[in-house]
């Protein structure tokens, strides 16, 4: 194959960052990273927009969708004049995988196990989204118990994805140490998961009614061993890098990102809280039972790459701090709710009685039917917010199911904190900006 | 601003709401068409007209973030129950804007016929809304005036049609199953 | 080395050496078991994660599950440099291409990991926007079912890549198609290396 044919085979034609002279000038300006209003933008001339080069000058190259450091499969075009960025343009869509469709077609009991793979790092918390907006819908109430062992897994799991997070991020930015070090505490929590829910990934754990199972015994010891290692591990992470001066250099000023900007281009989670705005949902409106817990939001200053790590460093640490709070405040009880429509019968009484079969059997087969109505939830994953707008019509399966993914709204900013900075920059931004593909694309 | 019930039936006034914190009707001013609330979260219908007003309208007044922005097809439930003032169609843009100051949330459904499927573009006021909008007229087929890059973001460039339309089949293949060896 | 006499006196550690002091420092075997040994040994993957599977699989590199025990430690980022492409996760209809392309890129001889149900048959995902099965797209020698297969099971699938390449055969051409259609009789057919006769085997607890 010719290169041209092989560019034809892969090219995504309108999607692709193109030459300066095929480009409006709107989208010119997005693409360098400027948000003006879009009337000022069409009365913009050609001349205005700051043509440092011309355009045999620069050069079109493209990053991903196979790439080392693009985390997952992310496409960016950039416009370079030797190795500095002055456009780019994020292409999205090389892991769509149909996600809302098939929520159509599947029943709210297995809706959780699609969405479980949306954002593949935090499980769980696609699970806690959906089950939190079905409830909403059908009105039930979640006994404490469930409440509590809900906040426990996903803090684990904030925990999980955020050292995934440091290792990544480590790597891309050439600390391969930091890598093996980040999987380890990941194994240590994700063999607790195993033993919990029976997968490592994609638990399915969390579903509308409750949990599917109690935590097994003996869970105390594992979770507080977690709780005891991850800090003093965190502590060593932070020494080796916070104030390493390559680290320093590579992450201080750059990928900067106002708090204005940040909110106008709606991106939440480390990097609004990075550039100043301390907006958490935890705290700002809370859900499951976290304003019992005390734990602090941690704001950074400048919103550079240097402040959105040491959020979510700092992150890790508040999150063991609300792990030990749940271990020592646990309620017992039931872990799911006790609505026979909704949740199974424990499986030894379908032995007994006709009618746990009978509910057992619908339960897994038709599902459960949802009221008519519409809910908008959101909950604070990792990324940032993570919302389900639910729409539903009184039969058993979601009439619509529209998640909210923080990393595809976060992608927005790509191109304006890329502009201006060096390509070794832009694989330090994109890291810190923390896309999961599957979330973006779903 | 007049206060008058519910169902009052024209479309200029603004419906009677009992909050501490000021509402997001009252706000927004003159030209939501009725408000409802749906599991305690405040609900705007507004006409494709007033759209773009309502919503600088909310956003002078704190909804400085647009956290959400879809589309949804009704084309099986076309004669769903709504506020009397709103006349349904098939397409519906459901925005949820957040105001990080007080805390607050409120959904604006706008009403987008199949015939003439455009609604302008939220991209002036909430550029947060940009890769949205592209999402749900790639999915949906919504077109968003005035939006910079109107196109496709998630599917390939050449794929024809809009597939979370509910007249687009899901896809599935079906799955021939080979008979399985005996035992061994 | 035959010719050589013993009668130069030698300096210890010097690199000439008589004929009797090589006594057990011949490696003697087929060419083809060398070359295959060579080969399983070092397998080096591309960087091809998709999704989960993608993050089981950097599990798998990381210290608790090491690859570096296989000599796989190196994920490559070229596909130029690499011999096995894992495709570890769920390839979209945009995808595809980018998937054959690089597939293309990289150098005979390679080997195909389809890790994942949904790489191996489109997984839980039947509909519009996922290929069903990788196998559509690139020949696959091993698949490893999972969603996502632990560590164990990549471990396994690595392992019977390995066996797979030690029972086959250097000189022979590929036969003509694979599974799904892909007629490699059509297109230039590599040198190199070739599966045993029998199509999908089930090869056991490789040794």
């Amino acid at each position: 194959m010719t290169g041209e044919e092989l560019k034809a085979e892969t090219s995504e034609g309108p999607q692709e960052l193109r030459d300066r002279e095929e480009t409006s000038p709107a989208q010119l300006a997005i693409e360098q990273g400027s948000r003006l209003r879009l009337a000022e933008g069409l009365v913009l001339d050609r001349g205005d927009i700051d043509v440092e080069f011309g355009s045999d000058e620069t050069m079109i190259i493209n990053m991903g969708p196979q790439h080392p450091s693009t985390h997952g499969v992310l496409r960016i075009m950039l416009e370079l004049e030797g190795e500095t960025v002055l456009r780019s343009k994020p292409v999205i869509g090389y892991l769509h995988t149909g996600m809302e469709k098939t929520g159509e077609q599947l029943t709210y009991v297995q809706g959780a196990t699609n969405l479980t793979r949306m954002d593949y790092l935090s499980p769980l918390h696609n699970e806690l989204v959906f089950s939190l907006a079905v409830e909403a819908l059908l009105g039930v109430e979640m006994p404490p118990r469930a409440t509590w062992i809900r906040m426990l897994m996903t803090e684990l799991n904030r925990i999980a994805s955020h050292v995934m997070w440091m290792a990544t991020n480590g790597m891309d930015l050439a600390s391969t140490s930091m890598m093996i070090y980040g999987f380890r505490e990941r194994e240590m929590i994700l063999s607790f998961f195993e033993k919990t829910t029976g997968l490592r990934m994609n638990h399915d754990y969390i579903r509308p009614g409750g949990v599917a199972a109690d935590l097994p015994d003996g869970w105390e010891d594992d979770v507080m061993a977690i709780v005891e290692t991850i800090p003093g591990r965190t502590d060593e992470y932070d020494g080796m890098l916070t104030g390493q001066p390559i680290f320093k250099q590579r992450t201080e000023g750059v990928g900067l990102i106002s708090p204005e900007l940040a909110i106008a281009m709606s991106a939440t989670g480390p990097i609004l809280r990075a550039s100043g705005v301390a907006w958490d949902l935890r705290r700002a409106m809370p859900y499951l039972a976290y304003d019992e817990v005390d734990f602090d939001v941690i704001v950074g200053a400048v919103g550079d790459t240097y402040d959105r790590y040491a959020v979510r460093l700092n992150e890790i640490r508040e999150s063991c701090k609300i792990v030990r709070q749940c271990v020592e405040m646990m309620p017992p009880g039931d872990y799911r709710a006790q609505d026979k429509k909704v949740t199974p019968p424990p499986r030894a009484r379908i032995n007994e009685s006709m009618e746990a079969l009978i509910h057992h059997f619908k339960i897994f087969t038709r599902g459960f039917e949802v009221p008519p109505g519409e809910v908008y939830t959101a909950i604070e994953s990792p990324r940032g917010e993570l919302g389900c707008y639910l729409v539903a019509d009184g039969s058993n399966k979601p009439y619509r199911m529209h998640i909210r993914a923080p990393s595809f709204v976060n992608l927005q900013t790509l191109p304006l904190l890329l502009r201006g900075g060096l390509i070794a920059d832009a694989v330090a931004v994109i890291s810190s900006v923390d896309p999961v593909m599957g979330e973006v694309d779903r | 601003m007049g206060r008058t019930a519910v169902g009052s039936g024209s479309s200029g006034d603004a419906p009677l709401m009992a909050a501490e914190v000021a509402s997001a009707a009252e706000l927004a001013g003159a030209n939501v068409l009725a408000s409802t609330s749906a599991r305690g979260q405040e609900v705007l219908h507004v006409t494709r007209e007033r759209y773009l007003e309502v919503a600088g309208a909310l956003r002078d007044s704190g909804f400085e973030m647009c956290a959400d922005l879809c589309a949804v097809d009704y084309l099986r439930h076309l004669h769903r129950p709504l506020p009397d003032e709103v006349t349904p169609e098939r397409f519906e843009i459901v925005v949820n804007l957040l105001s990080i100051e007080r805390r607050q949330r409120v959904r604006l459904r706008v009403q987008v016929p199949d015939t003439d499927p455009v609604v302008p573009t939220l991209f002036n006021l909430y550029p947060g809304t940009e890769n949205m909008e592209r999402e749900a007229f790639d999915l949906y087929g919504v077109r968003f005036e005035g939006h910079p890059d109107q196109t496709r973001i998630l599917m390939p460039e050449d794929w024809e049609g809009h597939p979370l339309r509910k007249d687009y089949s899901v896809g599935r293949v079906p799955v021939q199953f080979k008979e399985a060896p005996g035992p061994r | 080395m035959s010719g050589r006499r013993a009668t130069r006196p030698r300096k210890a550690g010097s690199p000439i050496v008589g004929l009797e002091d090589l006594s057990h420092n011949f490696l003697t075997g087929s060419l083809e078991e060398l070359v295959k040994w060579a080969r399983r040994s070092s397998v080096w993957p591309a960087t091809f994660g998709l999704a989960c599977c993608a993050i089981e699989m950097m599990a798998t590199g990381a210290a608790d599950f090491d690859l570096a025990r296989f000599g796989m430690e190196v994920f490559r980022g070229s596909p130029r440099q690499a011999d096995l492409m894992v495709v570890a996760g769920r390839v979209s209809q945009k995808m595809a291409p980018v998937l054959r392309q690089v597939y293309d890129q990289m150098v005979e001889p390679k080997w195909v990991i389809s890790m994942g149900v949904c790489a191996s048959t489109g997984g839980m995902f039947n509909n519009y926007a996922i290929v069903q099965g990788v196998d559509q797209i690139v020949p696959v020698d091993v698949y490893a079912p999972g969603c996502p297969p632990n560590p164990q099971t990549l471990i396994h699938a690595i392992l019977t890549l390995h066996e797979k390449i030690r029972l086959g055969e250097l000189t022979k051409r590929r036969p003509g198609t694979t599974g799904a259609g892909i007629d490699l009789a059509a297109e230039p057919v590599p040198a190199g290396w070739v599966a045993p006769p029998s199509g999908a085997v089930r090869l056991g607890t490789p040794r």
